[in-house]
């Protein structure tokens, strides 16, 4: 049987809210996105920037600027006597009970996200100190270990860390309370490909331990590497889900398969054309159902696309658009 | 061909990053340099797109020295070598839109209505008109990438230095760039050092030939 999951978005959008000078429609950031992420699993959200990735991450963290607006549902440790809605807690919930302490958050470019005049000790002591209510450097040296780290190392300011060091500080900051979720925001960018091999080994750990981990992910050598599960996002939507193998090694939705395509070493071949505005989604749904219509090498409406944006489950996959011939 | 000989350079007194260094981009061909991070790949790129003064040794521009950096290096010699670096938001002015972007190097050299060589670099670099009219916060990582490129190549430079060009980019994006490149050394002759930390990247880009620090 299926351990019940951790985190369950149910048709979760979000737009936001644009001056009324532009003249333009809202923009749709995420749109009924729904996601399951179990104990155990490392699933990768991959997609070109700008896609709406991020966004879906901060929203169940509340960490969203004021004039977004969130619709759906996003449960934490849903069925069980500590169940969170994420998306209506108000911010006293998610600063006390959430954040940090049940959704660890590994942030992009980690380095930025460090004080600059404190030590590496120093800031994961802070953390304890909040998250904990104590802190003893016996448990701070035994997380950084955790992470890959020398007591040693954790003497330095973050100048003085490479970007690799100040990523593996970040993870051991979102390791600090034992949350069951974490949530890694582009925890690769910058980095050199054995640095992230030990970052994404890091975050596979994690899942061994029977915690859930998001990947957040434009590095799609990096996702195959430690995801088990992935989810496809391109204009806002979930287009393709499913368990990692299944979907790298047989992809069903277009986008899936030119993403793959592109990479160096199968084929170096570009998706032609650009992403639509995210102000502009809404109209092309309306005109031709699936927003990947105007990249797409399918006819819309015409087999196999059948011109429906919505992700529908096969089996333990999902696809939107384009079903499984 | 562009060549750094000899060079030493750095930024700490004593501590040099780069110590006697030599490397060459032949032009009308792709070379790639990979190594971890910190190992001086992006000094050397600040050096031989002359941004940067070597301590010792010197940049050499078709056999020709070229003496200091940035303005005290006359225009013509300037403009030969561009460069797109890896973080495109910061390399651009937040109040231009891409158009301005991409016709800023034209315009510094007095071309006053340079938009015909713009479309040129549009349709090259796949952007449309309605994207050149859109601001940096209004488009993509990689569209902004885009335009970065479209840039560097305005004023038609010789050598083209692109340090970690993809390293924010998808894989498609990846792709797209790459390809626009491979036009220029193709059609242009250009000559290109591809910087990275991914080597299957830069062994898919620049085939064999590939330095490895």
């Amino acid at each position: 049987m299926q351990e019940p999951p951790l985190l369950w978005l149910d048709d979760m959008s979000v737009r936001f809210e644009l001056g009324r000078s532009r003249g333009s429609g809202p923009v749709h950031a995420v749109t009924d996105a729904r996601v399951r992420l179990s104990p155990g699993q490392v699933l990768a959200l991959v997609g070109e920037s700008g896609c709406g990735k991020s966004v879906l991450a901060s929203a169940l963290l509340g960490l969203l600027p004021s004039n977004a607006w969130i619709r759906g549902r996003a449960w934490l440790h849903p069925g069980t006597d500590e169940e969170v809605e994420l998306l209506s807690s108000s911010e006293h919930v998610l600063a006390r009970r959430v954040r940090g302490r049940r959704i660890g958050l590994v942030p992009q470019s980690a380095a930025t996200h460090l004080t600059p005049v404190r030590t590496a000790r120093d800031q994961l002591a802070e953390t304890f100190r909040e998250l904990r209510g104590r802190v003893d450097h016996g448990s701070v040296d035994e997380l950084a270990g955790r992470v890959g780290l020398a007591p040693a190392d954790l003497a330095h300011y973050p100048h003085e860390l490479s970007g690799g060091m100040a990523q593996r500080v970040a993870v051991a900051s979102a390791l600090v309370a034992d949350p069951s979720v974490v949530i890694a925001d582009e925890p690769t960018t910058g980095l050199d490909r054995p640095l992230v091999d030990r970052v994404t080994d890091l975050l596979g750990e994690l899942a061994d331990r029977n915690r859930g981990v998001l990947l957040i992910t434009h590095d799609l050598a990096a996702a195959k590497r430690v995801a088990t599960h992935v989810a496809v996002m391109y204009a806002s939507r979930v287009v393709e889900s499913g368990p990692a193998e299944e979907v790298f090694h047989r992809p069903w939705h277009p986008y899936t398969k030119g993403l793959l395509e592109a990479m160096p070493e199968a084929g170096f071949q570009p998706v032609p054309g650009h992403p639509p505005a995210l102000t502009e989604l809404a109209e092309l749904e309306r005109e031709w159902g699936c927003v990947f219509c105007l990249r797409c090498p399918d006819t819309p409406g015409v087999a196999p696309c059948n011109g429906d944006p919505a992700l529908v489950e096969y089996g333990s996959r999902s696809v939107a658009a384009h079903p499984p011939c | 061909m562009l060549r750094a000989r000899e060079v030493v350079a750095g930024y700490d007194r004593g501590r040099a990053v780069l110590d006697r260094v030599d490397v060459v981009v032949p032009p009308g061909a792709v070379r790639g340099l990979a190594g971890p991070s910190g190992c001086g790949k992006s000094t050397l790129a600040r050096v031989l797109a002359l941004l940067q003064r070597p301590w010792s040794g010197t940049v050499e521009l078709d056999g020709r020295p070229v003496r200091g950096a940035r303005y005290s290096v006359p225009a013509e010699l300037r403009t030969a070598v561009g460069i797109v670096f890896q973080q495109p938001r910061p390399a651009v002015d937040p109040r231009m839109t891409l158009r301005q972007v991409v016709s800023e190097p034209l315009r510094a050299r007095g071309i006053r209505r340079p938009w015909r060589r713009v479309g040129e670099l549009a349709e090259l670099t796949g952007l449309n008109d309605e994207l050149l009219d859109r601001m940096p916060h209004e488009v993509s990582d990689g569209q902004l990438q885009r335009a970065c490129l479209a840039r560097a190549v305005a004023p038609r430079p010789r050598y083209l230095i692109c340090d970690e060009m993809t390293g924010m980019l998808d894989a498609s994006t990846t792709a797209a760039l790459v390809r626009v490149v491979g036009e220029l050394v193709n059609e242009e002759g250009t000559g290109v050092l591809a910087i990275s930390h991914d080597e299957p990247l830069l062994l898919a880009w620049a085939g064999d030939d590939v330095i490895r620090w």
